[in-house]
Formats: C-alpha cells, sequence, structure tokens
C-alpha cells in the first residue's frame, strides 16, 4: 500500500522515576497520548498543571480513524496553540450531497455564518492532528513529560491517590497519581480495571473503509449514496481528506467476512465500480469495522477521569466521536484546576459528569438515529427509509428526513446545576450553558476574535458603562471584567447581535467559554452568587 | 386532544374505494412501500407533532 504519510517514531526514554526506584507522586497522568490525551496534557499545561503523558506505542495514530473537525473542537484546539496548523493542511468544505440510486435526493450546504474565527468543518487525516499535538507537546517540556512506551498494567484507587504498575521496555515500575484522566480509547484498559460498565448498543452491520490516494477531480464535497447501483441495497460515502487522500466508506451488511473483504482483489472492484474505471487510485489503508453507541455510566470513578472514546462510543455517521472528546477536555481541566487549588470542594468533578454524560447521550441519540436510517432494523423500517429518500427526490417536505449523519455540533449544557437562570428575558442562543459565539472584534486598533480575548479565569462581559471594577472575586477565584468598547470594539455589531446585548447586557463566562450566567445590569452581588454556583459553593 | 375523530371523509364509500383501488395489482412490498409513502405525505399535511403522536398511539392500540 502507498503512504502519503511517514509515521514519526518517537523515542522510548527511561525515567528517572523508574531509574532511581523512588516514588514521585504526580499530580496528573494522562493514560494515552492519542487526540484526546494530548489534548488533556496540553490544556493542563496552559493552566499550569504539571502531567505525565503515558502510551504503550511510540508513534501517532495509524490507519483510518477521526476525519471531521468541526467548529467547537478548533476553537478549543486554538487556545492551545494548534488550530491555524490544522485548518492550514485540512480540506474546509460546506456541501454535502445524498443520492439514492442514480438520482441526487438531497444536497444540504453548512453555510457557515460569517464573523467566525474558525471555519464549520475541516477534515484531516487523525495522524497531522496528532503530530501537531505532539510537537506542540514538545514545546511544554517544563510540564508535560510524554513518555512512550510505557504501558499500563493496573492500578489501585486510594482515598488520595492512585497507584499504578507500568510497563516499559526496562521492566515494571511502580507510579503515583493524584488524579489521573484516562484517554485510552473505546477498548479503555482503565475502565476495565475499575469495572466500570460501559453499555448502548450494538449494531449488526459492517462497514469497509479504504483511504485512497487519487488526483480526481471530484469536488471537496461530502458524497453519500443510499442503494446505489456501483453497490446495491448498501450505503457508501465518499469524502476528501488531505494530501489528495480521500475516504471511502462501504457499508457491507453483518454477513461480510472481514478477512475476504478487506484482501486487495476484493476491495479494488469495489472502488473501481464507484469511480469509474478510468479513475486512477492506490489503496493507502484498507479496513473493516462494525461499531456501538455506548457509553460509561460515569464519568468520573473518583480521583479518575474518563474522556474521549474511553467514555463513550458513537457510530461515525455525523464526526462526533473525536469532535466531542476534545470538548469533555475543555470542560475537564479548569475544574479539575479548582479542585487541585483547593478552590472548589472535589464533588465540583461530579459536574464533569453532569454536564459531559449529557453531552455524550445526546450524541449517542443523533448517532443512533443516523445508523437507524442508514442501517434499518428491519424490513418495515428499511421500507419507510426508502419512502423518504424516493420522495425526497421531488418533494421538498421530506429532505429533513434524510439522515445520512447530523453533523457534529456542541451541545448546550441548558440544564446543568452550574448555571444561574436567568431572570431578565434574552433572545438568542447565548443561554446559560452554552459555549460562547465567536465574533471579530478590534483589539488596539487591530482585528481579533473575541474568544481569543476571553479570560482564562472566569469572564464578566460588559455590554454597555463599564462598572467600577476590573475584577470580581469570590476566595482565589477571579472573575475579569472586560467590558466592549473599553477593552476591545465590536467590529461589525455582530458580539452585541449574538449575545442579544444592543440593550445592555453582562454575561458571566467560565473559563472553558461557556456561559454561566447573564442579567441585563451589573450587579456585583448577582455575580459573586453565580461564581459560587458555578463552582459548586452552593 | 388535538387529533379529530369525528367523520371528517368527504364522501367516505368513494374515499375507501379510491384507496383500494390504489394497490390493485401491485406486488405486497410495493404496496407497503407506497402506504409508507402516503403515512409520510399526510403526516406532514398535519405537520403538529403532537397530533402525529397521538395518531400514532391510537393505530397502535
Amino acid at each position: 500500500m502507498l503512504n502519503t504519510y511517514t509515521w514519526p517514531e518517537y523515542p522510548y526514554v527511561q525515567s528517572d522515576d523508574q531509574k532511581d526506584g523512588t516514588i514521585k507522586r504526580k499530580p496528573v497522568i494522562v493514560i494515552g497520548a492519542g487526540l484526546i490525551g494530548l489534548s488533556a496534557a496540553l490544556d493542563c499545561a496552559r493552566l499550569g498543571i504539571p502531567v505525565v503523558i503515558l502510551d504503550d506505542n511510540n508513534t501517532v495514530s495509524i490507519g483510518s480513524r477521526a476525519v471531521c473537525y468541526a467548529k467547537r473542537p478548533l476553537e478549543i484546539w486554538d487556545r492551545l496553540g494548534i488550530a491555524d496548523k490544522m485548518v492550514e493542511k485540512g480540506i474546509s468544505w460546506n456541501v454535502g450531497k445524498v443520492f439514492f440510486k442514480e438520482d441526487l435526493a438531497y444536497e444540504f450546504d453548512l453555510l457557515p455564518e460569517k464573523g467566525h474565527k474558525m471555519p464549520a468543518m475541516i477534515n484531516l487525516q487523525q495522524y497531522y492532528c496528532e503530530e501537531f499535538l505532539v510537537d506542540e507537546v514538545m514545546k511544554h517540556k517544563d510540564l508535560i513529560d510524554l513518555r512512550w512506551k510505557h504501558k499500563l498494567i493496573s492500578l489501585t484507587q486510594h482515598d488520595d491517590h492512585t497507584s499504578l504498575q507500568v510497563e516499559t521496555p526496562d521492566g515494571v515500575f511502580t507510579m503515583e497519581c493524584d488524579w489521573m484522566i484516562a484517554c485510552d480509547g473505546a477498548n479503555s484498559m482503565v475502565r476495565d480495571m475499575v469495572k466500570a460498565e460501559f453499555t448502548g448498543r450494538f449494531f449488526q452491520d459492517r462497514f469497509l473503509i479504504a483511504d485512497v490516494v487519487m488526483k480526481a477531480d471530484f469536488p471537496t464535497e461530502r458524497w453519500f449514496w443510499f442503494d446505489p447501483t456501483f453497490h446495491k441495497n448498501q450505503s457508501a460515502l465518499l469524502h476528501k481528506q488531505s494530501d489528495d487522500v480521500w475516504r471511502l466508506d462501504f457499508q457491507m451488511g453483518w454477513d461480510a467476512d472481514p478477512k475476504e473483504a478487506t484482501k486487495p482483489e476484493n476491495v479494488i472492484p469495489l472502488i473501481k465500480a464507484m469511480l469509474g474505471n478510468d479513475t486512477e487510485f492506490e489503496l493507502e489503508w484498507v479496513s473493516i469495522y462494525q461499531f456501538a453507541c455506548r457509553r460509561i455510566d460515569n464519568f468520573r470513578y473518583g480521583r479518575i477521569l474518563f474522556a474521549g472514546d474511553a467514555a463513550h462510543q458513537v457510530s461515525p455517521f455525523g464526526a462526533r466521536g473525536a469532535n466531542t472528546g476534545i470538548q469533555d477536555i475543555d470542560n475537564l481541566t479548569w475544574k479539575l484546576k479548582m479542585v487541585m487549588d483547593g478552590d472548589a470542594p472535589i464533588e465540583f468533578m461530579d459536574s464533569y459528569d453532569e454536564e459531559r454524560a449529557f453531552a455524550a447521550d445526546d450524541n449517542l441519540l443523533h448517532s443512533t438515529r443516523s445508523t437507524d436510517f442508514i442501517t434499518p432494523k428491519s424490513k418495515s423500517s428499511r421500507i419507510f427509509r426508502d419512502a423518504v429518500l424516493e420522495l425526497s427526490k421531488k418533494y421538498e417536505f421530506a429532505r429533513p428526513l434524510v439522515n445520512s449523519g447530523r453533523l457534529s455540533m456542541p451541545t448546550p449544557y441548558v440544564n446543568s446545576s452550574l448555571n444561574t437562570a436567568d431572570e431578565d428575558a434574552f433572545e438568542g442562543d447565548m443561554a446559560p450553558g452554552t459555549n460562547c459565539a465567536d465574533a471579530p472584534i478590534i483589539v488596539d486598533g487591530a482585528e481579533g476574535w473575541v474568544l481569543n480575548h476571553l479570560s482564562d479565569d472566569f469572564t464578566v462581559l460588559v455590554f454597555g458603562d463599564a462598572p467600577d471594577m476590573s475584577e470580581i472575586k469570590l476566595g482565589n477565584i477571579r472573575a475579569q471584567v472586560i467590558t466592549v468598547g473599553a477593552q476591545f470594539e465590536d467590529k461589525d455589531g455582530l458580539l452585541t447581535q449574538r449575545y442579544d446585548a444592543a440593550g445592555g447586557a453582562v454575561y458571566l463566562i467560565r473559563p472553558d467559554h461557556h456561559v454561566a450566567a447573564r442579567w441585563r445590569k451589573f450587579d456585583d452581588a448577582k455575580i459573586v452568587a453565580a461564581l459560587a454556583r458555578a463552582t459548586g459553593q452552593n | 386532544m388535538a387529533l379529530n375523530l369525528k367523520r371528517n371523509i368527504d364522501r367516505p364509500d368513494d374515499f375507501y374505494q379510491e384507496l383500494l383501488d390504489m394497490q390493485r395489482g401491485m406486488e405486497e412490498e410495493d404496496v407497503q412501500v407506497m402506504n409508507a409513502k402516503l403515512i409520510l405525505i399526510l403526516s406532514n399535511h398535519i405537520g403538529d407533532h403532537k397530533t402525529l403522536s397521538e395518531a400514532m398511539s391510537l393505530a397502535k392500540n
């Protein structure tokens, strides 16, 4: 097979811990140096938390994995300083087409709203994302200790720490940590070690993934087929990645033999039928998978926190795996920092489970529904599916029912116990629990983006007259007061519009850039109360 | 109850004959697809989710 990518091989280094045989307890150990684990470490470092990452391998993701990255995770990566690189290397796209048999049934346009720094969606091979993350991690050697070829083999949980047995090429040694973030994927060992439940639905279907290299003039669009003539009674997908690599996906049915199906002599005719005989291509990767929609029963087991696929597994339709995993981290690290600093009680970490399990359930629901549409479970559900597709060719009304994957969007924590409910009337999307919308601003005469200029602590974003204070404090917890028109200007009025702030508004924004509370008028007593609520003090 | 369960169909005998005539001479599976389309078309016409839910639960029980 052809490789457009050369996998880096990172060196194994024996740690001083193992060499000396002394146990120095670490504040945080991250298990797994994938997309989520590396992002977790970088986000910890951003907050000044020293962290050790253990990974049993010594390179980045191999094979066909995540492809699509949505705006919100890109915004999170932007805080970590790597989004520009990903956007530059990645492929931006907006149009998706759905075909039924030979005909176009439905077309959608992500129609990205103008005035956001990050695009609606990019496609990029997971190995590039991980490589960029590793490069960034290397710049933070003062805080991040990334250890390859370190395999976790067992752990023991204690009241105030976790003890780990770790195996390296030099043998087994013991480590200890105050906190562990388990980012070790869908087959998480940590999850097994704490005996967590990981339940949901398995789907009796198999899909063949082929990443092929070709110089083709297909447009940069997501093409999805139901029952195409080139692959009768099944579905298929075509989507562009970086470096002229294309992701092809073929539904194979439950009876497909994974070994047979992935043999080049079987794969190549399938691809030729899709692309036409004249298209020249080379295989980069072929694999077959089946999928499940399931989640862990609790994202927090004492001092062990689960994130990414270790906590939830979704079907690939909708690009909801990696995207939601990054948002787990965004939710987790600032809370952990507060607890580690003694500014919030340990029970505050339960709000990580509360908010991210809520988001996981939302993702699982979307993912399950897409799967039910793509893989009908009975004859009658297939009849309805085909009826929808048939009608969608001619009639607009049926098109919203077509479900080839609902693309990842952030889940607002609408019911979170950390929110302070609105007491004033507001229009628009920025309700408590929602991630802050970006907007263009002018800072010191230069163009910028509001998300880059919110505080890493809490922010009090004021629209209207600047209050007579630059910060509000609750113990050591700090909220920086930023007034639109003073610290920066609203460039095109989009900021005011998106926050429904024409009549004046005050937003309390969490360190993860989610709205905690909002009012029409500045009232520091109310802000302090909301700050207490948002940090689990009452 | 939003769902109308009073008489509402104009010329009921004509309607019923039309419904049966529609399926005459068709394969069973094609009939099912056609009926599914009919349900979808009528559902869209009704639109209101609560009314549709009531109709679905009425049909099931």
